[in-house]
């Protein structure tokens, strides 16, 4: 069996500008936030992204790695809106496709079932479709002779060129095991890649092992979608990633309060950001103690 | 209900304040909804949604706010543990399912809603580039047509109330009359719960119209607080929104939210 671990700059050193890439996780919620730092330190550039969108989408702004994002909604959860998205929306300075959060599901269920899209009544009437006028409408081919068939949106597949998740639990094989209360949208972010499919874990542990950490149906990722796996701990930090840590609020209100200002900008950059994953691990370490997890309001 | 704790002793003969009798717009809301699950955006929301469960809506299903079905009624802030604990999973991915089934019923925010109940949570001014970028769209559009959708807008004034919202996330009624197919029978607005009145859309052509007015309040000030023409303003009597009762208040005040939770939100 090919061991599947390799090391976050190796994997992240497979993306190219211009690429297409889904960020698993759901707001400030189990975000791959050290994939995303290790993105920040590539100087890969002019990326699409592909989002239930938090602090991931913040952080690839502020260092304008972004040339386009797709969302449904940015938020920081406790704090309703990222301050770098907001910024860059009111600044005109990114391209955005913005969609009904069940719409952005649809779109990456098409992809990862190889279909072009897949029907719902989601976005009639609003001005989804307004601002999204390469979104077309498909007419029910099961009509009833004598009736208006119904017309629904035909949300397009939204093939994505890497994908990055962030689980509890990995093993080498590439299986994923999700130990919080919801998987969220991570396997479809994986589908929807044909490539390029990479999961960091906070622990990674041999094939068979996972069902010593929780049931079967908790193993939400299979090896069949994934590409490459490294072990990350606080991997998805300062976003949740129950049970093992609560979102580090503290850290997230500094993340905001940092991006009013570029001097404040820069010394947060540099503690947290510019270094290394190690560096980041050091210095939360050093703010919140030797076991930061532990901190967080889940 | 099951394992709630008996409410403690409060005091239910102080006067009903405007935040309780939210609440209690709020809870009316959801009456007659049955099994479904109720979606309460907001703490005033969330409030009724529980005062409806624990009273008259007994069948309501409630999440826990991450990802969980609630099987007791806990007070608001307060995790569902023990006997209040959870009955059910509800992932992300589940709400789409009960979304797209239309067994719910949710209760947004509105930064914005036009007379046809058009509402938008996604930006201020051109959506190319908008002068203030707020959530997105998030659920909205899916929501408003394939189930019950209601409104919270905690300050009821007329850059909240307006001629036309910039970026229409909620489908109003005037928008789902236009589409010819069927597939606008699930849309359907229910009401408007503000910090000033009930507002339905049983206006002619589905326009907004004033169902009641808190007490204390008129419907002159209903209207000028409102960016267009209001129907139900004039003329004929408007009602009063109903008055918790004793047994509510003393629900909400010794039991559901005994820190004032619900007063904050209208400060």
């Amino acid at each position: 069996m090919e061991d599947k671990r390799e090391s976050l700059d190796d994997v992240v050193s497979q993306l190219r500008p211009g690429m297409t890439v889904g960020i698993g996780g759901w707001g400030s919620r189990r975000k791959p936030m050290a994939a995303v730092r290790a993105i920040l330190r590539s100087g890969v550039d002019d990326l699409t992204v592909v989002s239930y969108g938090g602090p991931d989408v913040g952080l690839l702004l502020a260092a304008g790695r972004v040339r386009k994002v797709v969302f449904g909604f940015v938020t920081l959860d406790s704090i309703a809106l990222d301050p770098w998205f907001r910024a860059a929306r009111q600044a005109g300075s990114i391209e955005v496709m913005e969609l009904d959060e069940g719409m952005l599901y649809l779109g990456l269920l098409a992809a990862s079932w190889r279909v072009p899209f897949l029907p719902t009544r989601a976005g009639l009437g609003s001005d989804v479709m307004r601002v999204n006028p390469l979104l077309r409408t498909v007419r029910s081919p099961y009509g009833v002779p004598g009736e208006e068939a119904e017309e629904l949106v035909a949300v397009p597949a939204l093939p994505l060129d890497a994908a990055f998740v962030h689980v509890n639990r990995a093993d080498s094989n590439g299986n994923g095991q999700v130990l919080g209360p919801d998987p969220y949208f991570d396997d479809l972010f994986l589908g929807a890649a044909a490539s390029r499919r990479f999961m960091t874990a906070e622990k990674v542990v041999a094939p068979g092992e996972l069902l010593d950490s929780g049931p079967l149906q908790s193993i939400v990722v299979t090896r069949l979608s994934t590409d490459a796996v490294v072990e990350c701990p606080l991997g998805a930090h300062f976003t949740s990633c129950l049970p093992d840590y609560g979102r580090e609020e503290d850290l997230q209100r500094r993340y905001v309060a940092a991006a009013a200002e570029e001097t404040s900008w820069a010394s947060f950059s540099a503690r947290y950001l510019d270094s290394s994953e190690e560096g980041y691990l050091a210095a939360v370490r050093e703010d919140y103690g030797a076991a930061p997890a532990g901190r967080g309001e889940p | 209900m099951s394992g709630e704790s008996a409410p403690t002793r409060a005091d239910v003969r102080r006067a009903p304040t405007r935040a309780e009798v939210c609440v209690i717009a709020c809870a009316e809301a959801f009456r007659g909804d049955g099994e479904i699950l109720a979606s309460p955006f907001g703490p005033i929301p969330s409030l009724g949604a529980r005062l409806a469960r624990l009273t008259f809506e007994p069948d309501l299903v409630l999440t826990d706010g991450e990802a969980a079905l609630m099987v007791g009624t806990p007070p608001v802030g307060t995790p569902p543990v023990g006997a209040l604990a959870v009955e059910a999973p509800m992932p992300y991915r589940k709400i789409f399912d009960v979304v797209w089934s239309g067994r719910r019923h949710v209760m947004m925010m509105a930064t914005q809603i036009d007379r046809y109940g058009n509402q938008n949570i996604s930006c201020i001014g051109d959506w190319a580039c908008p002068r203030a970028q707020l959530v997105g769209v998030r659920g909205a559009p899916g929501n408003t047509m394939n189930h019950a959708t209601s409104y919270w807008v905690p300050r009821h004034s007329p850059r909240s109330f307006v001629e036309r919202v910039d970026m229409v996330c909620g489908v109003g009624s005037d928008r789902a009359r236009e589409i010819v197919s069927p597939s606008a029978r699930f849309h359907d607005l229910r009401v408007v719960v503000t910090n000033l009145a009930v507002l339905d859309f049983t206006g002619p052509g589905g326009e907004m119209s004033l169902r009641s007015v808190h007490p204390g309040v008129t419907p002159a000030e209903v209207q000028k607080a409102t960016g267009f023409e209001l129907h139900g303003c004039l003329g004929s009597e408007v009602p009063e929104t109903r008055l918790p009762t004793p047994d509510e208040l003393e629900l909400l005040r010794g039991y559901l939210d005994p820190e004032g939770l619900r007063e904050t939100e209208l400060a």
